[in-house]
């Protein structure tokens, strides 16, 4: 069987911010999504000619990955396959989250969910934990936003809970955009109502995606926005934690 | 802190550090009036009785610990026997910019009129470099390697447990035993081992005395009293200077009075390295603390009380200052005083207890220069206590530093010691491993692993004078491959290891003939046993350091010429040195590449990270196990205090990019800014080197508050150091502060007095570094954390 190859923009180590422990962060290239807000604009592009990235082999990953296996194992962490969006390259993931399992390395997958909810569910099977965007529950809002309808993330997510999967579910606030109470009332009774839910983070908007946008020459469609405040934050965690749900501000 | 302790702490923060010339005239006297009448070390042991009978004893207002080694806080003596200032030299320390002594007109007249024109000539400084050879002195000139001995005398030991269970009039009858037991008939050193013995038994002497003249002073004080509270308490001190150290204390107060008493009787004795210190204080006083709890006798807020009191003690004992080049190696106040806290018990068992919770409270709440501090980690050491050290590190004080307490064990255990010594051991000074109380561990000097690999890149010449230190290696057009360069660096390296390990086995001996110190003795094993002086070789434990500075600088210079010169081969090997013979002038280009475009270590590269651990198994190949002359061995250690701002400023411009002239890397930290991977990649370059075969190696590292935040902060840096000391790693050490924090103390240095930052080894005020260092500890990388999402 060839080995398959993928497109990814940078690995990151000492990672604190996609999952539990210290963590190896493996961005991907290439998003479905165009978020207003995108603090990674450089990997929107799938094409390698569009802004930084290189393409690996599975083994140059776990290479690279295996690394700080001593710091993984002492702080509860791993590796997160984020990106752009993973499951945008379903071979390439799944071959790396089968050699993470083969090698002993905790792995989770940080994903918009947009994607066919087989690979969704095949990726997540071999995932030790799913970081699951909810970027907007209005339909409305979610297409102005991203570009996209959230029908497919949401019934993926409803799949993804019938699944074993351990879920948590990441939101970004971005004022204006998102942060209606409304809004969070609402994510908050759906996502009540899903099994493996650990925990809901809540994830500050800060502009260093518009500059990084603007250094790359895009122009993002909105923004910038201005950075919720912490009591604005614990404000919209509040019906989580009404709801018994442990709530995470920042990654 | 209580009212008492805050003002006393502000009190030793505002003293000016000033030179007291009584010591120096008291010695001096001594020598006059005594000279050729007695055998060494009864000399040595006559003189310091002297001391104790003579000098100025001071009491302060509120004091509870007493004893000061100068005439009052801060008043700094002086040790002629050992290294004499020249006037010239106190005129410099009352005028320099950073770290200035004040030198009263005083100190300058008895130092023109009794001291200089008695000890010149006579000092061990002029001694030792009348003796040493002349290819030691053109490697020393030239600034390959420095040389302990000619500023202090060896010292660089620490305490253990004995004097908390026996009083000096134990060790009197250890001695009386000893000399009992002599044989003049069949040991031809029954002479030599009577006077070591009889001279042991004088400091003892000696040190009882001079603690029952405080005992006299605070009697004398309470009598004047009108205070009660002041009277009963300069009462309850007179108790305790009778009792200790004569005898085993009762108490917590007797406990760290003892201590005291030993200190200063260690730094008056002699100016030895690093001082002196406690070690294990928080295992030595759990017995007394909770004893005193139990019965009654003692609070928590009494115990805290005396612990922070006894802090300020040693914050009154600035370091006595150097001379000569080294004056601008090591420019600090801070003498090296370091506690352990937690670690192992002889046992094996976790040594961290309640008291070790309290002292991290106090070094919290005092954060003074002096004592500095460290925890010592091992498996068996609770998440909770590495939680409480990483929250009081992350205030950003530099201090306490963190060290591998299982691999200060398998360290000392290869080096020969049992278990229980090398588990009852620790780390002294900034990273050294010893067998507390066992063992004289000598460090010798710093040395200068790039200026070696310049004089390797041209043929033994130093390019910096166009004298010929090294032999001919092989000129630039002969080294045609990466191997050759190597092989040329490695001869050099075995060239001036030689020279420097010659040099030390001849100064060791003028020390152990010239310089015995009685009193050290007395409380290092075996030395009462043995006959023998602390110096030679009565320890039980003996080894000797050469401290390697800048292996950051040296891999990335290899690193660059290998990928530049041999493997790319985008520059000729004499074309890159032409470009540093003009200090890149004119090759912004090529500097830029060497600078950005090679690999360096520090970032988990292996072709990088193996030329360090390359080079380094050739420093552990030439120095690793080479005998010193009293029964130990040569050891490697990696550490740089503050040398590597002196080794770069006489060396030029390295294959890294680094310019001329400018800091080398410290400790085994990457080069400043060279590492652009994150702690995890840093902390695993640095582990590639085999830590078990040194005597201490020092990492330094330096985050921002903002990646610190929170109990998961907390978790972070704890589950960083866990995993660096599962690869083995020695020791590691956080700065925490961000850059414009640093820049804003350059610019108003009177708002930011206290300001600590770790240096090397060690912390400093912030404000009291040149401003190279500060410059250079602003560079350091700051690690930041990935933007959150």
């Amino acid at each position: 069987m060839s080995s398959p190859r993928g497109r990814i923009v940078n690995v990151q180590r000492f990672s604190l911010h996609d999952g539990p422990g210290i963590r190896t962060t493996v961005f991907f290239k290439g998003c479905p999504l165009d978020c207003a807000w995108c603090h990674n604009p450089e990997s929107r592009s799938h094409d390698l000619s569009e802004g930084p990235g290189r393409e690996v082999s599975v083994a140059e990953v776990l290479a690279e990955v295996v690394r700080d296996r001593p710091f993984y194992e002492t702080s509860g962490g791993g590796v997160t396959f984020s990106g752009g969006e993973p499951l945008a390259q379903p071979e390439f993931l799944l071959a790396c989250l089968e050699a993470c399992r083969h090698g002993g390395l905790s792995a989770a997958l940080d994903t918009c969910g947009f994607a066919p909810a087989e690979t969704l569910l095949a990726a997540a099977a071999l995932s030790d934990l799913v970081l699951y965007d909810l970027k907007a529950l209005d339909d409305r809002v979610h297409r102005e936003a991203t570009g996209v309808s959230n029908a497919a993330i949401l019934e993926n997510l409803a799949a993804l809970a019938q699944s074993s999967a351990r879920i948590w579910i990441r939101m970004p606030v971005v004022p204006t955009l998102n942060d209606g109470v409304g809004q969070m009332a609402e994510a908050a009774d759906l996502v009540r109502r899903l099994s493996g839910v650990e925990r809901v983070c809540l994830l500050p908007y800060h502009a260093l995606g518009v500059d990084k946008a603007l250094r790359l020459g895009h122009r993002p469609r909105f923004g910038p926005f201005p950075s919720p405040s912490p009591e604005a934050l614990d404000a919209l965690a509040a019906p989580f934690r009404a709801a018994g749900m442990a709530v995470q501000i920042g990654g | 802190m209580n009212e008492r302790t805050a003002r006393l702490r502000r009190e030793s923060l505002d003293a000016q550090p000033t030179l007291s010339e009584e010591r120096a005239l008291l010695v001096t006297a001594f020598y006059q009036e005594h000279e050729g009448k007695h055998s060494v070390p009864m000399m040595r042991a006559l003189c310091f009785r002297d001391l104790c009978e003579r000098k100025t004893v001071w009491i302060g207002e509120g004091e509870l610990i007493v004893g000061e080694r100068g005439p009052r806080p801060k008043a700094v003596p002086t040790y002629p026997e050992l290294t004499c200032h020249s006037l010239e030299d106190l005129s410099i320390l009352s005028t320099r910019e950073k770290t200035r002594y004040h030198v009263p007109p005083s100190c300058f007249e008895a130092y023109e009129r009794t001291v200089i024109p008695y000890w010149r000539g006579r000092s061990m400084r002029e001694r030792l470099f009348e003796q040493l050879p002349a290819e030691w002195h053109e490697a020393y000139g030239a600034g390959i390697f420095t040389e302990f001995m000619e500023q202090r005398a060896p010292g660089h030991t620490v305490l253990d447990g004995k004097i908390y269970t026996r009083g000096l009039r134990d060790f009197r009858g250890d001695i009386t035993r000893a000399v009992a037991a002599l044989d003049f008939a069949t040991d031809p050193e029954a002479y030599d081992k009577r006077e070591e013995l009889r001279a042991m038994d004088t400091a003892c002497e000696a040190a009882i005395l001079y603690a029952e003249r405080h005992a006299e002073a605070a009697e004398a004080l309470a009598a004047g009293e009108t205070d009660s509270r002041r009277w009963a308490e300069l009462l309850k001190i007179a108790e305790v200077c009778r009792r200790v150290p004569a005898h085993a204390p009762r108490d917590f107060h007797e406990a760290l009075q003892a201590y005291w008493f030993c200190h200063l009787a260690v730094i008056t004795e002699l100016n030895g390295w690093d001082a002196f210190s406690p070690g294990h204080l928080d295992q030595h006083l759990l017995p007394f603390y909770r004893r005193g709890l139990e019965e009654g006798t003692l609070t928590e807020a009494g115990a805290r009380e005396l612990l922070e009191t006894f802090f300020v003690k040693f914050n009154n004992h600035p370091a006595p200052p150097k001379v000569g080049v080294t004056a601008a190696e090591s420019g600090t106040y801070t003498d090296f005083a370091n506690l352990n806290l937690g670690g192992l018990l002889a046992d094996g068992s976790d040594g961290s207890n309640e008291v070790s919770h309290l002292l991290l409270e106090v070094i919290d709440e005092m954060h003074l220069l002096q004592p500095s501090s460290n925890v010592q980690i091992s498996r068996k050491t609770s998440d909770a206590f590495l939680a409480h050290a990483l929250r009081v590190i992350r205030k950003g004080y530099g201090f306490p530093s963190v060290f591998n307490a299982d691999a200060v064990v398998e360290e000392q255990l290869r080096q020969g010691k049992t278990l229980e010594d090398a588990r009852a051991g620790g780390c002294s000074g900034c990273v050294e491993v010893g067998a507390f109380g066992k063992e004289a561990y000598i460090l010798t000097g710093y040395f200068n692993l790039s200026k070696v690999l310049e004089l390797a890149l041209h043929d033994g010449v130093d390019p910096r004078t166009g004298t010929r230190l090294g032999p001919a290696t092989g000129s630039p057009e002969a080294l045609g491959s990466f191997d050759d360069l190597f092989g040329a660096f490695a001869a050099q390296l075995s060239h001036f290891v030689e020279i420097k390990i010659r040099g030390n086995l001849l100064v060791e001996r003028m020390v152990a003939e010239l310089m015995p110190a009685p009193f050290l003795s007395v409380i290092t094993d075996d030395c009462i046993a043995k006959g023998r002086d602390y110096n030679a070789g009565g320890a039980r434990y003996n080894n000797t350091f050469i401290q390697f500075v800048g292996i950051g600088s040296l891999t990335d210079s290899l690193s660059a010429l290998k990928q530049v010169v041999y493997d790319e081969g985008s520059e000729t090997l004499p074309q890159l040195l032409s470009a540093m013979g003009t200090d890149f002038e004119g090759h912004e280009v090529l500097r830029k590449h060497l600078l950005d475009g090679t690999l360096k270590y520090g970032n988990d590269e292996d072709f990088a990270d193996d030329l360090m651990v390359r080079a380094f198994d050739e420093l552990i190949a030439l120095v690793d196990g080479r005998p010193n002359g009293k029964g130990g061995c040569h050891r490697v250690e990696m550490l740089p205090t503050t040398c590597h701002v002196y080794f770069g400023s006489v060396t030029g411009a390295t294959p890294d990019g680094r310019r001329a002239w400018t800091p080398l890397s410290e400790g085994i930290s990457p080069v400043q800014g060279a590492d652009r991977k994150g702690p995890t990649a840093v902390l695993r370059s640095a582990a590639k080197m085999d830590h078990i075969k040194t005597g201490g190696t020092l990492l330094n590292m330096k985050f921002t508050p903002s990646l610190l935040e929170g109990e998961r902060g907390i978790a972070s840096l704890a589950a960083l150091v866990r995993a660096y000391f599962k690869m083995d790693g020695h020791h590691v050490q956080f700065n925490v502060v961000n850059a414009d924090a640093l820049r804003e103390a350059q610019r108003h240095p009177e708002e930011h007095r206290d300001l600590i930052v770790r240096v090397a080894g060690y912390s400093d005020y912030f404000c009291d570094l040149s401003r190279a260092l500060q410059d250079e500890i602003i560079a350091r990388t700051e690690h930041g954390a990935s933007p959150a999402g």
